[in-house]
C-alpha cells in the first residue's frame, strides 16, 4: 500500500518539479493519467481482501514505477531527475524483486523475510534521506532563483539607470560641444580684436609715419616747379656762360630733388604697405623676412604711435642692430606684431615708472628707455626688447603668458598681446621667448629665433 | 643771421638750403644743421657767443627737442639765443610746454617756408 503512496506523490513531484508539461510533452499525459490511476489502485488495494489479487496490483505498482523510472531516465541531465533516480531506484528493485519473489518463489521470500524486509528498509530510508536531501536541493535552487529574479531585476534596473545617465551625459557632451564651438568662435573674435586694438595702436605711428615723407614730397616737388621756372628764365637769359652755369646747376637740383621725391614717395609706401600686411587675415606664408628692418619699422610706429595719443609721453629709444643678421623664413605680419606688443609694452612700462615717479617727486633723475636688438648668435637670431620701466612682479611673471592675464585697467589690454605673441614665436617659428624682470629697474623680453 | 637747425631727418637739410637759395646766395641766412639734440649742444657750445637762433624738431630719438630748449635756458648763455620749435604734434599742451620753458616761437610741420622766412626776418 505504501508503494502506491510513494507513487502518487513521486508523480505528482516529478510533473511539478520537472515540469514534464514542457519537458517531455509526449509523456507528459501518460504520467498524467498514470498519476489519476494510482488514485483507483489505491482504493482497490484497500478494498480488496482477496490475496489472489494481489500480485495483479503488484504488477499494476511495478507498471506505474517502471514507467516513472523511464522517465526520469529520459530527463536524467537533470539534476533533481538524476537525484530521483539515484533516491528510487533501490526502492524500485527492492520492491520489484520481493514482488516477483512472493510471486514465484513465495517459500524463499518467507523464510528470509526478515532480510528482505530489511533490504525493504534499507531502500526506503535510502529513498527518504535522498528526498530529504533533494527538498533542500530545491529549497537551495529556489532561494537561488530568488536571488537570480532579484539579481536580474536589478540589472535592469541598472541597465534603465545607465541608458538614463548615458542619454544625460549625451547631452551634456553636445552641450559641451556647443560650448567649445562657442568658444572657439569667440576666441578667433578675440585674437581679430587684439589685432585690431594693435592697429589702432598704430593708426597715429602711421600717419605721424607718413605724414614725414609726404612732407618732403610736397616740399620738394615745390621746390622742382620753382627751379623749373628759375631754368625757364635762364633759358631766356642773355649771358649765355652766366646762364649755362646757372642751368647745370638747376638741373642737378631738379635731379636730387626728384630723387628724393621717389624716395619719400616709396618710404610712405612702404609704411602703407606694412600697416596693410598688418591688418590683413594672416595666410602663415612664410617668406625671406629682414629681421632689423622689421625691428627698426615697428619700433618707430610703436614710439610715434604711443606719443601721438599721450602728448606728455617722451622716451628715448635705439634700435641696436646686428647688421650681418641674415634672412630668415617668418611670417612678417606675425613676427611684427610680436615686435609690436613687445615695444608697446616696453614704452607702457616706461610710462608707467614716469608717471609714478612724478607723484614721488624723483622724475628728473629718471630716463625712460626701450632698446630693441638683435644679434646673430650660434645660428640663432636673437631679438631682445629691454625697457627700463617698473618692471614686473615675481607673482606676475609667471602668468604674463596666459591668455587674458592684464594688469592694465580694464578696457585698456585684452590681455591676449603676450599670449598671441608667445604663441607666433614659438608654435609659429620654432623659437622660444624668456623674460627676465626686477621691479623698480626694467624688464627684457628675449626672443630666441632659429635661422634655418 | 646764422640759424642752426635740428632734426632727425637729413632731407630737411636739402630743403632748407634749396627753399632759402636766393637769400643764403644774398647772405642774408647761413644755415648749419644738427641730426639730434646732442649734436645740437656741441655745436651751440663750439660757437659760443655767436647769435644763433635755433630752429628745432621737438620729436627725435633720444633728447627730443623739448630736452634740448630745457638745456639752452639752463646754461644761459650770452647773447640769449632765439629758439623756435616745430613739431608735428601741432597740440596746445606741447605748445603751451615749450612756451613755458622759453621757446620763442612755435611752427607746425609740415613748415610753411613763406610763413617762416616771414617769422625769421621779421627777427
Amino acid at each position: 500500500m505504501l508503494n502506491f503512496f510513494v507513487a502518487f506523490f513521486t508523480l505528482k513531484f516529478i510533473r511539478k518539479h520537472l515540469n514534464t508539461k514542457e519537458t517531455l510533452p509526449q509523456y507528459d499525459q501518460y504520467l498524467k493519467i498514470l498519476n489519476f490511476f494510482v488514485v483507483p489502485f489505491l482504493l482497490l488495494l484497500v478494498y480488496t481482501t482477496f490475496k489472489r489479487f494481489l500480485p495483479t496490483i503488484n504488477f499494476g505498482w511495478f507498471l506505474i514505477f517502471s514507467a516513472i523510472t523511464y522517465v526520469l531516465w529520459l530527463l536524467r541531465q537533470n539534476n533533481l531527475a538524476s537525484s530521483l533516480l539515484k533516491a528510487g531506484l533501490p526502492f524500485y528493485i527492492v520492491n520489484s524483486l520481493r514482488d516477483f519473489l512472493e510471486y514465484l518463489m513465495n517459500d524463499f521470500v518467507e523464510a528470509n523475510d526478515v532480510y528482505i524486509d530489511f533490504l525493504f528498509l534499507g531502500a526506503l530510508f535510502w529513498m527518504v534521506a535522498f528526498a530529504i536531501s533533494t527538498n533542500n536541493q530545491i529549497k537551495a535552487l529556489k532561494k537561488e532563483e530568488e536571488k537570480n529574479r532579484i539579481v536580474v531585476g536589478e540589472n535592469e534596473k541598472l541597465e534603465m539607470l545607465v541608458k538614463e545617465r548615458t542619454s544625460e551625459i549625451l547631452a551634456q557632451k553636445e552641450q559641451l560641444e556647443s560650448t567649445v564651438e562657442e568658444l572657439k568662435a569667440t576666441q578667433n573674435q578675440l585674437v581679430q580684436q587684439e589685432k585690431l586694438a594693435s592697429l589702432g595702436e598704430l593708426t597715429a605711428g602711421i600717419a605721424h609715419e607718413i605724414q614725414n615723407p609726404l612732407n618732403f614730397v610736397n616740399n620738394f616737388s615745390e621746390l622742382n616747379i620753382e627751379l623749373i621756372s628759375e631754368l625757364k628764365e635762364a633759358l631766356t637769359s642773355n649771358d649765355k656762360a652766366a646762364a649755362s652755369e646757372l642751368i647745370e646747376e638747376i638741373l642737378g637740383d631738379i635731379t636730387q630733388n626728384t630723387e628724393k621725391i621717389n624716395h619719400h614717395g616709396k618710404r610712405a609706401a612702404s609704411i602703407v604697405k606694412g600697416m596693410l600686411q598688418h591688418s590683413r587675415t594672416n595666410t602663415g606664408q612664410k617668406e625671406p623676412t629682414d629681421i632689423n628692418a622689421l625691428a627698426d619699422e615697428f619700433l618707430r610706429l610703436s614710439y610715434h604711435g604711443l606719443r601721438a595719443k599721450d602728448k606728455t609721453f617722451n622716451a628715448d629709444f635705439k634700435a641696436e642692430l646686428d647688421p650681418n643678421l641674415p634672412m630668415i623664413d617668418a611670417v612678417p605680419q606675425d613676427l611684427g606684431r610680436v615686435f609690436l606688443n613687445l615695444i608697446n609694452n616696453a614704452f607702457y612700462a616706461c610710462n608707467e615708472r614716469a608717471k609714478n615717479n612724478t607723484q614721488t617727486q624723483a622724475a628728473e633723475s629718471y630716463k625712460p628707455n626701450v632698446t630693441i636688438s638683435t644679434q646673430n648668435i650660434n645660428g640663432t637670431i636673437v631679438v631682445t626688447v629691454k625697457d627700463n620701466g617698473s618692471g614686473i612682479s615675481e607673482e606676475n611673471i609667471e602668468k604674463i603668458f596666459q591668455p587674458f592675464f592684464t594688469t592694465k585697467p580694464t578696457g585698456k589690454g585684452t590681455g591676449l598681446g603676450l599670449s598671441l605673441a608667445y604663441d607666433i614665436v614659438t608654435k609659429g617659428h620654432g623659437g622660444n621667448m624668456e623674460v627676465e624682470s626686477m621691479v623698480g629697474v626694467g624688464t627684457t623680453f628675449i626672443i630666441k629665433l632659429p635661422i634655418s | 643771421m646764422k640759424v642752426l637747425v635740428v632734426d632727425d631727418e637729413e632731407d630737411i637739410q636739402d630743403l632748407f638750403l634749396q627753399k632759402f637759395r636766393k637769400e643764403i646766395r644774398n647772405g642774408e641766412v647761413e644755415f648749419s644743421f644738427a641730426t639730434s639734440g646732442e649734436k645740437a649742444l656741441v655745436y651751440l657750445h663750439q660757437h659760443e657767443s655767436e647769435a644763433i637762433l635755433i630752429l628745432s624738431d621737438i620729436n627725435m630719438p633720444g633728447m627730443s627737442g623739448i630736452e634740448l630748449l630745457r638745456e639752452i635756458v639752463e646754461k644761459n648763455t650770452k647773447p640769449k639765443p632765439i629758439v623756435m620749435m616745430i613739431t608735428a604734434y601741432g597740440d596746445d599742451e606741447t605748445r603751451n610746454k615749450a612756451l613755458s620753458l622759453g621757446a620763442d616761437d612755435f611752427l607746425n610741420k609740415p613748415l610753411d617756408f613763406g610763413d617762416l622766412k616771414e617769422r625769421l626776418f621779421k627777427r
